[in-house]
């Protein structure tokens, strides 16, 4: 479904992603994991041309993205991202509605598209369609945030880091309402992240990016189980590790035990 | 105060009608090239650059500077255009500065958000980044409209009708009541207009309707200005005789007596363009968008034929001048009415006694211990630079000021020479004396009504009907009647009746 070969992003004499071949397939949901300055959001950037890409290619149903102009392909393209963007000058509906409204939907259309979404996303369509995005909390800014992504029904979607900049609790029910969702749509979705849980949670394949080059891609069992080399190996251990201190900590805690 | 309040209707008009088409295209540049200021990087430092450039140039010149400048380029170099150019320019850079923080301050996570939902750069522009740039697009946009109503009050002196005419003839005439409804007039004005831009961009509780009327008054008050001007511009089938008066009160006097005395004797229609700039005034002269005015033989003889001002006697300079005139511009010396208005060197009478002063010669050695105040461009003229190099004159200080405050300026001290008119009444007002120009650096300086070769051509009558001025007003009648309005308070107009009526 989505195929990227031998792509490459260079600034001046840096290559900020190297050569990167991948490929995602139909309803698939690729993780795309690694540090800050690995190169995995200007990857996601190049698939529907928010970055032009200095070398290589990009596929998306078979056709090269560079052939259409690069608002209507990202038109068939959902995106999310961390800072969420809803533009604070339109209503919640509004926002839901953007897209359906550039490719000239119908207006009843679109209304009860918005409503659809709305439940999808599992907001109250009633309560929230008319306000404005700065009278909703974090959590439901980023769902309005994906219902906005899928608003004109498309096959791809992309990610970055949607959760990031969200408490514990409320990612964690967003990524439960996103599995909920993906399985329902059958979307097919790049999902770049720097959280291995995450990654772990909802992916169906993990690619690791290290330095604008990918490292290692396969599912998540595989990964742990024959890491390609230390970084991934420190990579997949975290949870792990980080489950250790816990129980560390709570014994050093608690003197009874 | 109600002759004052009876030119309302007409000052008001033309300061709206210059007011309104200025913002309106200041905002039509404006506002596109902000946006291209922000899609090419490169256009910044340029275009930022040249707009602040525009706004450093003081407004006074930058009005007065369109006049040449359109003269040179063969159109009406006088009255409505060159104002309206000047305060075009003048409000570009707060709305271009305004949109161009505006745009650039839009969130970057928005713009993407943009983009990534499948906005062309059109659509991101329409639909997100001018909404959201508005509030401060709209304070510059306020911004400009209190500068331009503001500057539009020195449109006077490039012949265009504005609310400055109180100002600058009250200025002139000592008429402060008349200076005080041109403020105040003005500043209503810039109130009321910031507040309907205001209102346009009102949200909010009630937003909607506040924004709904404020935009029904600025389509009514386009409308009116627009329809007013389209009257004022139609071609009429005689355009009425244009009368240019300078920024002193003898000009405003006999502008007006020229005014009177033509409609009288040829039932013709006569405008009044007062409060010119001397240079502004002969230009639009030459370009034929004044018809008559007053000027004096020794400023041309100086000024225009860059003759050396020492020793000419009066008729030579008279007859230099006018063939001159005729010659190059086809202008011709309708009458010469019979008084010299020369430059002279003034002081107080005690003073100049206590220091055995009476001659400019004398002046030489103590001239290091004084100061000397002149009208604004006095110490630039030719004759200054006569006077000074006749008589070594190295002065302490050099003060350019009004000149309707020179002699005041004099009379309390604060300067000890100043550039007097031999024709003000204000020197004998204010116990001033003339020192004489006993080596004849001073031009002679005859006043001559001119007129614009296509009035000389198109209209005999007014032509024969300015001879009867010739000779007819002599130094103490042109000075009584300047004192008339200085220190009594009179209309020039009623001043210039009253001449008239007289007149045999």
């Amino acid at each position: 479904m989505i195929e990227l070969q031998h792509l490459t992003k260079r600034y001046g004499d840096q290559a900020v992603v190297d050569d990167v071949s991948l490929s995602v397939a139909e309803g698939e949901l690729l993780a795309v994991l690694g540090g800050s300055g690995s190169g995995k959001t200007t990857t996601l950037k190049m698939i529907n041309r928010l970055i032009e890409p200095s070398g290589g290619r990009v596929r998306v149903n078979g056709a090269d993205v560079g052939g259409l102009p690069p608002h209507e392909l990202r038109r068939q393209i959902g995106y999310a991202f961390q800072q969420v963007g809803l533009f604070p000058h339109m209503s919640v509906a509004g926002n839901v509605a953007v897209t359906p409204t550039l490719l000239g939907w119908r207006e009843a259309d679109i209304r009860r598209r918005v409503d659809e979404l709305l439940e999808l996303v599992e907001l109250d369509p009633a309560a929230v369609r008319d306000r404005r995005p700065d009278q909703l909390s974090g959590g439901q800014q980023q769902r309005v945030g994906v219902a906005r992504a899928l608003a004109a029904k498309p096959r791809v979607m992309l990610l970055d880091e949607p959760f990031g900049a969200l408490d514990p609790l409320t990612r964690q029910r967003l990524q439960e309402s996103f599995v909920r969702i993906r399985r329902r749509l059958g979307v097919t979705a790049v999902f770049v992240t720097h959280d291995m849980v995450e990654a772990l949670v909802l992916g169906d394949r993990i690619a690791v990016m290290r330095d604008g080059r990918l490292v290692q891609v396969g599912a998540p069992a595989a990964l742990m189980r024959s890491p390609a080399d230390d970084y991934v190996r420190q990579l997949v251990d975290t949870p792990c590790r980080d489950a250790r201190v816990v129980d560390a900590l709570l014994a050093a805690g608690d003197p009874g035990s | 105060m109600s002759e004052q309040l009876a030119l309302l209707p007409e000052y008001l008009t033309a300061h709206l009608q210059l007011t309104l088409l200025a913002l309106l295209c200041s905002t039509a540049v404006s506002l596109p090239t902000g946006v291209a200021v922000t899609r090419v990087a490169w256009l910044e430092r340029p275009v930022l650059g040249a707009a602040a450039v525009i706004q450093t140039v003081p407004s006074l010149a930058l009005l007065a500077v369109m006049v040449p400048l359109l003269a040179g380029l063969g159109v009406q170099s006088i009255g409505f255009l060159p104002a309206f150019i000047g305060l075009t320019l003048y409000g570009v850079l707060p709305i271009l500065r305004n949109t161009v923080t505006g745009i650039a301050g839009v969130d970057p996570a928005l713009t993407e958000a943009a983009r990534a939902v499948g906005m062309t750069p059109w659509q991101q522009l329409r639909r997100v980044e001018l909404p959201l740039a508005m509030p401060v697009i709209v304070a510059g946009l306020r911004t400009a409209t209190v500068w331009t109503v503001g500057v539009a009050t020195l449109s006077t002196p490039v012949g265009a009708t504005s609310l400055g005419n109180y100002i600058f003839s009250g200025l002139q005439t000592r008429n402060y009541t008349s200076v005080l409804v041109g403020c105040a007039a003005a500043a209503g004005l810039a109130l009321v207009l910031d507040g309907l831009v205001r209102g346009l961009a009102a949200d909010g509780r009630g937003g909607r309707k506040r924004q709904a009327a404020a935009a029904a008054a600025v389509a009514a008050l386009y409308l009116y200005a627009g329809l007013t001007l389209a009257a004022a511009l139609a071609p009429r089938g005689e355009r009425p005789v244009a009368i240019g008066a300078k920024t002193f009160t003898e000009q405003y006097i006999l502008a007006h007596l020229i005014g009177g005395l033509i409609e009288e004797e040829t039932g013709r229609e006569t405008t009044q363009l007062q409060s010119l700039g001397s240079m502004v005034v002969f230009d639009a002269l030459a370009a034929g968008d004044v018809d008559v005015y007053v000027d004096y033989s020794g400023t041309l003889w100086a000024n225009e034929l860059g003759r050396d001002t020492a020793g000419a006697d009066r008729a030579t300079v008279l007859s230099g001048v006018a063939d001159h005139l005729r010659d190059n511009y086809g202008i011709v010396v309708a009458a010469t009415l019979g008084f010299e208005n020369a430059y002279a060197v003034a002081m107080r009478a005690d003073d100049a006694a206590a220091r055995g002063l009476t001659r400019l010669s004398e002046l030489t050695p103590v001239a290091p211990q004084l100061s000397m105040g002149g009208d604004y461009e006095f110490f630039s003229r030719p004759e200054w630079t006569a006077i000074r190099d006749a008589y070594g004159l190295q002065l302490r200080e050099r003060r350019p000021m009004d000149p309707a405050l020179m002699y005041q300026a004099a009379a309390e001290g604060a300067v000890d020479l100043i550039s007097a008119f031999t024709t003000d009444g204000r020197i004998t007002a204010y116990n001033l004396t003339l020192l004489e120009d006993d080596r004849g650096a001073i031009p002679p300086y005859d006043a001559m009504v001119l007129v614009s070769a296509r009035l000389a051509r198109e209209a005999p009558d007014v032509f024969a009907a300015l001879g009867r001025l010739d000779g007819a007003i002599d130094a103490r009648a042109m000075r009584g009647m300047n004192l008339a309005v200085d220190e009594r308070g009179a209309d020039p107009a009623e001043v210039a009746a009253d001449f008239l009526r007289l007149l045999p």
